[in-house]
C-alpha cells in the first residue's frame, strides 16, 4: 500500500468509526437514557394513551433499533462507494 | 373437525414441510455444511435468524413474563434486540469480510494463537450446551403439551426431526428450513394477537393498540385495585442499577452469542452482512413488539373475565375449565366469600395463572377457529425446533472444525472433516437430548449464565481484535479468561442456594447487580485486563495488523470464498 491509499484507508475507517458512534449514541439514548435513567421524570409525559417511558421501553426503543441497523448499512454502502472500497 | 385433529393435521404438515426442505438442501462439501456455501440471500438470513433467536420459550413465554413484570420486562425486549444493534455495526460486516467458518477460526487467526482458538472453541461450546440444555426441555414440554405425548417421547420426536435435516445438511438445510419456520411461527403468533387485540380495542393493530387505545390505563387501575404492582410504573420488580445492567449483559451477550455470529458468515457480502442484520432485527422486533400488546390484552381480560366472579360463574367458561384441567389456571375460594378475588401474594390469591397461559390461551379466550390453536401448536414448535438446530450447529462446528481439523488433523481432507462435522453433530444431538430428558436442576440459570459468558468473554474479544490494532495474544487470552472465570464464579456465588444447594446466596449481589447482569461486569474486567496486558507485551506480528486492515474493508470478500 503506497502513502495515498493508505491514507485513504485511513480516511475510510474515521468516517466509519463517526458514524458508528453517532449511531451508538442514538442507541443508548432511546434504551438506557429514555427507558431506564430518565424512567420516572418521562413517566410524568403521556404519548397516545401510556407513559413516555413506557413506550420507549416496550415499543419504542425496538423499533429506532431497526431503523439504526438499515441507516448504518445505507449509509456504509454508500461510503464504500465514496472510497472506492466496495465489493465488486 | 375438532381442536386435537387440526393440530395434529397442521403440525404434520409443517413438519413434512421441514423434512422435504431439509432433504432438498443436503450437501456434499464443508462450506455448505458449516456456512450454507454462503449463498443464503440477505432477507432470508434474516428471517433464518430470527427464527434461530427465537425459542420455543420466547413464543411461548415471553409475553407472559412481560404480563408479570409490567414495565420492568423491558429488560428482555431492549436486551435481546439491543444486541443486534452492536452485532450489526461493531461485528457482523467484518467476520463476514474475515471470511472463515466460525467465532473461533476468527480468534485464532486475529490473535494468532492456537491456544486461543481452542479457548474460545471451548467458551463457544460451553456456551451453546447451556443454552441447548434449557432449549431442549422447552421443546419436549412444547411436543408434550400440544401433541399429547410424555415428555422424553416430545424430546426424542424433536430429536428426530432436527437430526434430519441438520446432518442431511448442514448448516443449508438448517438455514432454509429456518426460513419456513419463521413464516409459521410468525403468521401463528401475529393471528392470535391481532384477532384478540380486534376484539378487546376495536383496532386489529396490537401495537397501535397498545399505544393509543385506553387498554393500558385500565390493566395498570385494575392492578392498582387489586393492590398489585402498578403496570406502567417503571423498577417495581427489579432496582433501577439492575434494570441497567441486565438489559446491558442481554445486549452484549445477545452480540456475543456464536449461534446468531454464525449466521452472518452465509450471505454473499458485506453489504449483505450488514442488511441481514437489519432485516434480522425487524423479523425479530415484529414479534417482540407483540409481545407486549399480546401481554396486556390477555391479562386485562383474564383479570376482567375471573376477578370478582363466583367460581360457579368462572367454571362456566369453556375455557377456564379446559386450562384448569391443565394446572396452568388455578382457582379456589380460599376466604369462603363465594367470590374469587385476585391478590399479589400466591398464599392468599383465589386465582393463580402460569405465564405460558398468556399465549396458548389466546386463541379461546378470543374465540377463534379449533385451527388457530392447531397453528398455534405448529408455531410453537417451529420456534423450538429453529433454535435447537442452531444451536447444535455452532457446538458441532466449534468442535469439528476449529478443534479437530484446526488443532487435531489438520490435514484431514474434505470427506473426513464432513464426515466428523456429522458425527459430532449427532453426538451434540443425543448431549442434548439427554438434558432435555434429564433437565440440570438449573434450567431456570442457564440464560443467566449464556448471556453473561457470552458478553464476558467472546464479545470483547472480538471487538478489540476489529477495533483495536494493537491488540495481542497475551492481552485477548488474559481477557477472556478473565471475563469467564469472573462472571462462572459470581453466578455461582450469587445462585448459589439453587446450584450449591446452600441454605442461603452465598453473595446476594455484586456491587448491587443480580446474577443476570453480572456479565457487565465480566465484559468490563474483560476490556480493561486485555488492554493493560496488551500494552505491557510485544505488539502483534505485522502480518497480523494486515489482517486488521484488511478485514476493515469489505472489497475482496468475494475472494475469500474462492480460496475454500
Amino acid at each position: 500500500m503506497n502513502q495515498q491509499q493508505q491514507e485513504k484507508a485511513q480516511a475510510y475507517w474515521r468516517a466509519n468509526v463517526r458514524l458508528i458512534t453517532t449511531l451508538l449514541i442514538i442507541w443508548a439514548l432511546v434504551s438506557h437514557v429514555a427507558a431506564i435513567l430518565l424512567a420516572k421524570p418521562l413517566s410524568g409525559i403521556t404519548f397516545g394513551r401510556i407513559p413516555l417511558s413506557f413506550w420507549f421501553a416496550q415499543q419504542g426503543s425496538m423499533i429506532i433499533f431497526v431503523i439504526l441497523i438499515f441507516v448504518y448499512a445505507w449509509r456504509m454502502n454508500k461510503l464504500d462507494r465514496e472510497f472506492d472500497v466496495h465489493e465488486e | 373437525m375438532n381442536t386435537e385433529s387440526w393440530t395434529l393435521l397442521i403440525v404434520g404438515i409443517t413438519f413434512a414441510f421441514y423434512l422435504y426442505i431439509g432433504y432438498l438442501n443436503r450437501v456434499r462439501e464443508t462450506a455448505g455444511f458449516y456456512v450454507a456455501g454462503r449463498g443464503v440471500p440477505a432477507i432470508a438470513n434474516g428471517a433464518a435468524t430470527a427464527a434461530d433467536w427465537m425459542s420455543g420459550a420466547s413464543f411461548v413465554s415471553m409475553a407472559g413474563l412481560i404480563a408479570f413484570l409490567g414495565y420492568d420486562g423491558a429488560v428482555y425486549l431492549m436486551g435481546w434486540t439491543g444486541g443486534y444493534v452492536l452485532l450489526a455495526l461493531l461485528l457482523a460486516p467484518y467476520l463476514r469480510k474475515y471470511g472463515k467458518y466460525t467465532v473461533p477460526d476468527f480468534i485464532g487467526d486475529r490473535y494468532y494463537s492456537n491456544r486461543a482458538r481452542a479457548v474460545a472453541a471451548v467458551a463457544t461450546v460451553f456456551i451453546s450446551l447451556t443454552y441447548v440444555a434449557g432449549q431442549m426441555r422447552a421443546v419436549g414440554i412444547v411436543f408434550s403439551r400440544f401433541l399429547q405425548v410424555d415428555i422424553i417421547m416430545g424430546v426424542v420426536i424433536g430429536m428426530a426431526i432436527v437430526a434430519f435435516f441438520a446432518i442431511l445438511g448442514g448448516m443449508k438445510g438448517i438455514t432454509w428450513t429456518q426460513v419456513a419456520q419463521y413464516g409459521v411461527l410468525i403468521l401463528a403468533y401475529l393471528i392470535t394477537a391481532v384477532a384478540i387485540s380486534a376484539r378487546l380495542t376495536g383496532n386489529p393493530i396490537p401495537q397501535l393498540a397498545l399505544t393509543f387505545s385506553d387498554i393500558a390505563p385500565r390493566l395498570n387501575q385494575i392492578q392498582i385495585e387489586l393492590g398489585l404492582k402498578e403496570y406502567l410504573a417503571p423498577f417495581q420488580n427489579f432496582s433501577q442499577l439492575n434494570v441497567l445492567f441486565i438489559t446491558l449483559a442481554l445486549m452484549l451477550g445477545t452480540a456475543g452469542l456464536p449461534h446468531v455470529i454464525i449466521r452472518f458468515y452465509t450471505v454473499p457480502s458485506v453489504a449483505d452482512a450488514r442488511k441481514s442484520a437489519g432485516w434480522a432485527l425487524l423479523f425479530i422486533a415484529i414479534l417482540y413488539t407483540t409481545a407486549p400488546a399480546l401481554a396486556v390484552f390477555a391479562k386485562y381480560n383474564i383479570l376482567e373475565t375471573l376477578n370478582g366472579k363466583t367460581v360457579q360463574e368462572a367454571r362456566s367458561i369453556d375455557w377456564v375449565v379446559k386450562w384448569e384441567e391443565t394446572g396452568l389456571l388455578k382457582l379456589e375460594d380460599k376466604d369462603g366469600d363465594g367470590r374469587l378475588v385476585m391478590t399479589s401474594d400466591n398464599a392468599t390469591s383465589e386465582i393463580i395463572f402460569d405465564r405460558d397461559i398468556i399465549v396458548l390461551s389466546t386463541p379461546e379466550v378470543a374465540e377463534l377457529a379449533p385451527w388457530v390453536v392447531g397453528l398455534v401448536a405448529a408455531g410453537g414448535l417451529a420456534a423450538a425446533l429453529s433454535t435447537a438446530s442452531g444451536l447444535l450447529l455452532a457446538m458441532s462446528s466449534a468442535f469439528s472444525h476449529d478443534i479437530y481439523y484446526r488443532i487435531l488433523r489438520p490435514d484431514a481432507d474434505e470427506r473426513q472433516r464432513l464426515l466428523v462435522g456429522r458425527a459430532t453433530i449427532f453426538v451434540a444431538i443425543l448431549i442434548a437430548g439427554y438434558f432435555g430428558v434429564n433437565p440440570p436442576g438449573f434450567v431456570g440459570e442457564v440464560v443467566a449464565f449464556a448471556f453473561g459468558l457470552a458478553a464476558a468473554s467472546l464479545f470483547p474479544a472480538i471487538i478489540l481484535g476489529i477495533f483495536d490494532k494493537r491488540m495481542n495474544r497475551e492481552g485477548a487470552i488474559a481477557g477472556i479468561l478473565t471475563g469467564l472465570v469472573f462472571t462462572l464464579v459470581m453466578i455461582i456465588l450469587i445462585r448459589s442456594d439453587r446450584l450449591l444447594g446452600t441454605e442461603a446466596p452465598i453473595l446476594n449481589s455484586f456491587l448491587g447487580v443480580n446474577a443476570q447482569g453480572v456479565g457487565v461486569y465480566g465484559a468490563i474486567l474483560n476490556f480493561i485486563v486485555s488492554y493493560v496486558v496488551s500494552r505491557m507485551t510485544p505488539p502483534p506480528p505485522e502480518h497480523i495488523q494486515h489482517l486488521v486492515e484488511d478485514i476493515r474493508v469489505p472489497r475482496g470478500a468475494g475472494a475469500a470464498v474462492a480460496e475454500h
